[in-house]
């Protein structure tokens, strides 16, 4: 802290450590909220006030949500026999963004990754297993990063997951992008794509 | 103003390297480390190493030229340029044991390869191993490379001949405290304290199974342990033990299923 370290820096500061935002753009945003308290400073500051006293993690999932179960894992209309694995709740939102998946979630928190100190125990997996282990799933799907930390920690959730429970488990497919250009795409996309080409 | 011409002038090279591992720094960039072919383990910064473009390349295993310069030569400095070479990872993602090698080897050599100390030998051994990996002795490849790591880092085990005088054609075990074969006569009373040597390192050549393959790796686990790591308090890296619980298990897997396979057949018959 400054000599001189009031409100204002300590706003400037709190919004310089978001990402996307340096000291510069984050005074800008300061100014900008306070020269506009009506408009943009008081419904901020009361948006924030909600989210920070209602908005929590689904005890099932691990979803945001006000509510817990969260609304994800109490839709009847949705199957409670599959469930995709995802490593954050961006990931969620980018499957559920589709429409196309019409089952459970659980989100593992991250990835396991050594160089980041990221272990085993630091994911949801124990909460994972738990869910599976009743036999009430059919099928697991692992909705993990094509990087080789988001695949070694699929390949470690499977050794686990077929310990406890025989329930078919599939990945996420790789390789070309719909609307993808074979001389546009890099050389791993394209060895990923030919391993696991498709009989027609 | 030869001081100006002296305080300008950046150290700079180029070379190929094997990406050990990348630390995301700041919001867009990253720490990259390379086992290089001339400059061994070398760390720089990457400008926009977190971009979508560059995280398919920088990924553990592969293989890129690069171009790295700094004001002086301690600092970090940055690698200017990056152009992949060889796609490796993407080729292993979907085999569990072959993915856990390749991390294993890389971030052994991240965690145990002093920085800036060239191992020519270490780099051209790293991308045979890589460049294995399609054939069915990538296991034997990968103790061989083991053993090799092991050497480079003054801890080399001397498997040709007895330590205790024995017939060192009939060697079957390894001492833990030398790192010297023992023949099997020898080694006979102290037989719980030894470690066993795969059939594949020794002189009469046996056998490669699975099982020969685990106990190599064992084998070199025990020495990276306790001698390359010894002092580390991080320990053996994660990614290598990881690989030996998951080989184990499948070696495991793969007895039990035998087993299955034999009863089925006595039965029948």
């Amino acid at each position: 802290m400054t000599r001189h370290d009031g409100p204002l820096d300590q706003l400037i500061r709190a919004l310089a450590a978001l990402p996307g935002l340096g000291p510069r753009s984050a005074r800008r945003i300061a100014l900008l909220l306070l020269t506009n308290r009506e408009k943009l400073l008081n419904p901020l500051i009361h948006a924030l006030e909600q989210t920070a006293e209602h908005i929590r993690n689904c005890e099932t999932c691990g979803n945001l949500d006000m509510i817990t179960p969260c609304r994800i894992c109490r839709d009847t209309t949705r199957s409670y026999r599959t469930i995709c694995i995802v490593s954050g709740i961006a990931d969620l939102c980018a499957v559920e963004r589709t429409g196309a998946y019409k089952g459970q979630y659980h989100i593992l928190g991250g990835v396991l990754s050594a160089l980041d100190g990221i272990g085993p125990d630091d994911l949801r997996i124990a909460s994972l297993l738990e869910r599976v282990r009743p036999g009430d799933v059919d099928e697991v799907i692992l909705a993990l990063s094509a990087t080789v930390d988001g695949q070694s920690t699929a390949h470690y959730l499977t050794d686990k997951l077929q310990d406890v429970t025989d329930v078919k488990i599939t990945r996420l497919a790789h390789g070309v992008p719909v609307g993808g250009q074979l001389d546009y795409l890099d050389d791993g996309t394209i060895v990923t794509a030919l391993k696991s080409r498709a009989v027609l | 103003m030869s001081w100006l011409s002296h305080n300008t002038h950046m150290e700079e090279w180029r070379d190929q390297g094997i990406v050990l591992a990348v630390r995301p720094h700041a919001e867009n960039g990253a720490v990259l480390s390379l086992l290089t072919e001339e400059h061994g383990r070398h760390a720089g910064y990457v400008h926009g190493g977190q971009s979508s473009k560059m995280r398919g390349i920088l990924e553990p295993g592969n293989l890129v030229s690069v171009a790295w310069g700094a004001r002086i030569a301690d600092n970090l400095g940055a690698f200017t340029m990056i152009e992949q070479e060889r796609h490796v990872t993407a080729g292993l993602m979907g085999d569990p044991l072959k993915l856990g090698v390749l991390l294993a080897a890389c971030s052994l050599c991240d965690a145990a390869l002093p920085e800036r100390e060239g191992h020519a030998g270490l780099f051209y051994g790293l991308l045979a191993l890589l460049e294995s990996m399609d054939n069915e002795l990538w296991g034997v490849v990968y103790v061989m490379w083991e053993l090799a790591l092991l050497r480079e880092l003054g801890f080399g085990l001397e498997l040709s001949k007895c330590a205790g005088g024995g017939d060192s054609e009939r060697l079957a075990w390894v001492s833990p405290k030398s790192g010297q074969a023992v023949s099997e006569e020898a080694g006979a009373p102290y037989k719980g304290k030894l470690l066993p040597l795969p059939n594949f390192l020794k002189s009469q050549k046996g056998e490669v199974t699975d099982q020969e393959i685990l106990k190599g790796v064992e084998l070199t686990g025990y020495f990276l342990k306790h001698r390359v790591f010894i002092q580390d308090s991080r320990g053996i890296p994660e990614d290598r033990l990881r690989f030996e619980e998951r080989f184990a298990k499948y070696v495991d897997r793969q007895e039990r299923e035998d087993l299955e396979e034999s009863i089925k057949q006595d039965v029948k018959g």
